[in-house]
């Protein structure tokens, strides 16, 4: 009968291969075997993630603990962030456009480009830095302090009670906190369109949205579902997966941080082509 | 404590348990067995493979081949419904303690009840807390965070979280490691108390001599994977063997200068 390889065990097989080899096409090849294992892993685990999210018995609870956790706990921080680059935007492209006398253009263009791209994409880059670094951060110190381990002896999955709680909340909190830093960034461009004029807000937000369509929205609006679920994903990932010992609570924090930031700008790529072809 | 008066009713039988990581063998081909309210002490140098053995036995690890029967369940080829089944039945100590530092030390209690004895009523549970917490010493922590307890404390509560289930087995890993002697001895009392209180077998890993002249029946000593040594404590003491009695025998070096 053929024997099944756990993966854990293959991990440390490639790592010990890597050391082990000298001659450079041996090298290259047991790296790419080391990244294909590690390629492998990372899909077994999305599997079970997902395989858990669907079976029975979902941690309400703990799903709105970690609600809180990333959606009203990163309220300041995306407050600042929208009013911000709504105003900074709003700042920049106002001389450009009053040379062009096209000045009355400016709210349409600074809510157009906030819905379709800058607040979704500043952010989830913004949750990519604070929420895949905490997931990252506590998981890890979570399996570095055998935590994890004795969830598992107290027959609690910690797929189920760690994982699927934080990556659906992530998934639903972040579009919510995408659409409030929208709003922000609009409101921040309303005060910076009242630095070198006098506009009326209600005027502002007429123009703004007058040509805002409803395609703007939605392709927008759905892959920062995506974002969500790749901060988080990623951030349990690499905590959940740390190594042993104090420093790996860092280095899992700081590859969450770098990686999620990586996929939410492919991501991104991947939507705009999709959303190009489709439109 | 004598193995005489003991059952013999063995609660864990391990055949033949190998394991490696990366090429590297940890565990050759170990048997042993735990009897009915035995307290075993595996004994060894760090990097002997004690902790993997006692990992492997809930299935934390899974061992390359062999067998662990856990009351008559087998562990190593189970499948997780059944596995899960035959982890309630077993209590495990770890090292670090590992309390859930997010919780209260009344939460961290409350976890493994809730999800264990589902049919419990909240008073019930309210109870348990507090009789575990009263047999570890500790009634006045209940509301306390682990990061405010002390080593000690700490221990004690792990051990509190791990008997409030009622387990059969108990496995405890390094008990007394990184504790002052005082504290030790305490810890390896507390062990002797539970095992006649609530008539558990247990697994002790540990290379603290004191804790093994309190707690052990019986000693199993493991040496590079293998089963070195298999005894009593008297045996164990009298052994001429220079790797068995640099354990036992108290140095002071400094005197005999």
């Amino acid at each position: 009968m053929k024997q099944r390889i756990p993966i854990t065990k293959m991990k440390s097989y490639a790592r010990n291969k890597s050391i082990a080899l000298t001659d450079t096409s041996m090298e290259s090849t047991a790296s790419l075997n080391k990244f294909l294992i590690n390629l492998a892993d990372v899909f077994l685990f999305i599997g079970r993630v997902f395989r858990n999210t669907f079976s029975r018995g979902f941690e309400f609870k703990e799903f709105l603990k970690q609600c809180f956790q990333i959606g009203n706990k990163s309220l300041g921080l995306i407050s600042v962030t929208g009013l911000i680059i709504g105003l900074v935007l709003t700042i920049q492209s106002r001389p450009v456009l009053v040379n062009f006398g096209a000045v009355n253009m400016l709210p349409s263009m600074v809510a157009i480009s906030l819905i379709r791209e800058m607040g979704p994409v500043i952010t989830a880059l913004i949750c990519a830095g604070k929420i895949g670094s905490s997931m990252g951060a506590e998981l890890g110190s979570m399996r570095v302090t055998e935590q994890i381990e004795a969830m598992e002896v107290s027959s609690t999955n910690p797929i189920k009670f760690l994982i699927v709680p934080r990556v659906v909340a992530a998934t639903v909190m972040i579009p919510l906190l995408v659409l409030y830093a929208d709003a922000l960034g609009i409101l921040g461009s309303w005060a910076g369109a009242n630095i070198k004029g006098d506009v009326n807000f209600v005027l502002f937000i007429t123009q703004a949205f007058g040509k805002v369509v409803f395609m703007d929205f939605i392709p927008a609006f759905i892959k920062t579902f995506f974002f969500g679920f790749v901060i988080s994903m990623v951030g349990c990932y690499k905590g959940f997966n740390a190594g042993r010992g104090t420093e790996s609570v860092g280095i899992a924090a700081n590859s969450a941080v770098v990686m999620a930031s990586l996929l939410v700008i492919l991501v991104d790529l991947f939507a705009v082509q999709i959303t190009d072809l489709l439109l | 404590m004598s193995t005489e008066n003991k059952n013999t009713e063995a609660v864990i039988d391990i055949k033949d348990l190998k394991i490696s990581f990366g090429g590297n063998e940890v565990l050759k081909g170990v048997s042993l067995q735990l009897n009915k309210e035995e307290n075993l002490v595996v004994l060894g140098k760090s990097g002997t493979g004690k902790s993997v053995l006692i990992k492997c036995i809930v299935r934390l690890l899974k061992a390359d081949s062999g067998t662990i029967e856990v009351l008559g369940d087998e562990v190593n080829g189970a499948k997780r419904e059944e596995l899960e089944e035959t982890r309630k039945k077993i209590g495990f100590l770890f090292q670090s303690g590992a309390l859930y530092d997010s919780m209260t030390v009344k939460e961290n209690l409350e976890f493994p009840l809730r999800r264990i004895k589902k049919d419990l009523s909240e008073e019930e549970i309210s109870q348990k807390v507090n009789e575990v917490l009263e047999n570890v010493g500790l009634p006045d922590a209940i509301d306390k965070m682990p990061s405010e307890l002390s080593g000690g404390m700490r221990k004690r509560i792990s051990l509190a979280r791990t008997i409030i289930v009622d387990p059969a087995i108990m496995l405890y890993d390094e008990p007394t490691t990184g504790l002052d002697p005082v504290t030790s001895n305490e810890i390896s009392m507390l062990i002797n108390d539970i095992q006649e209180k609530y008539k558990t077998a247990s697994i002790i890993i540990t290379h603290d001599i004191e804790c093994v002249r309190t707690v052990a029946d019986r000693i199993i000593m493991l040496k590079e994977g293998e089963v070195y040594k298999e005894g009593s404590l008297a045996e164990f003491e009298s052994d001429s063997d220079p790797y068995i009695s640099s354990f036992f025998k108290s140095q002071s070096l400094k005197n005999q200068k």
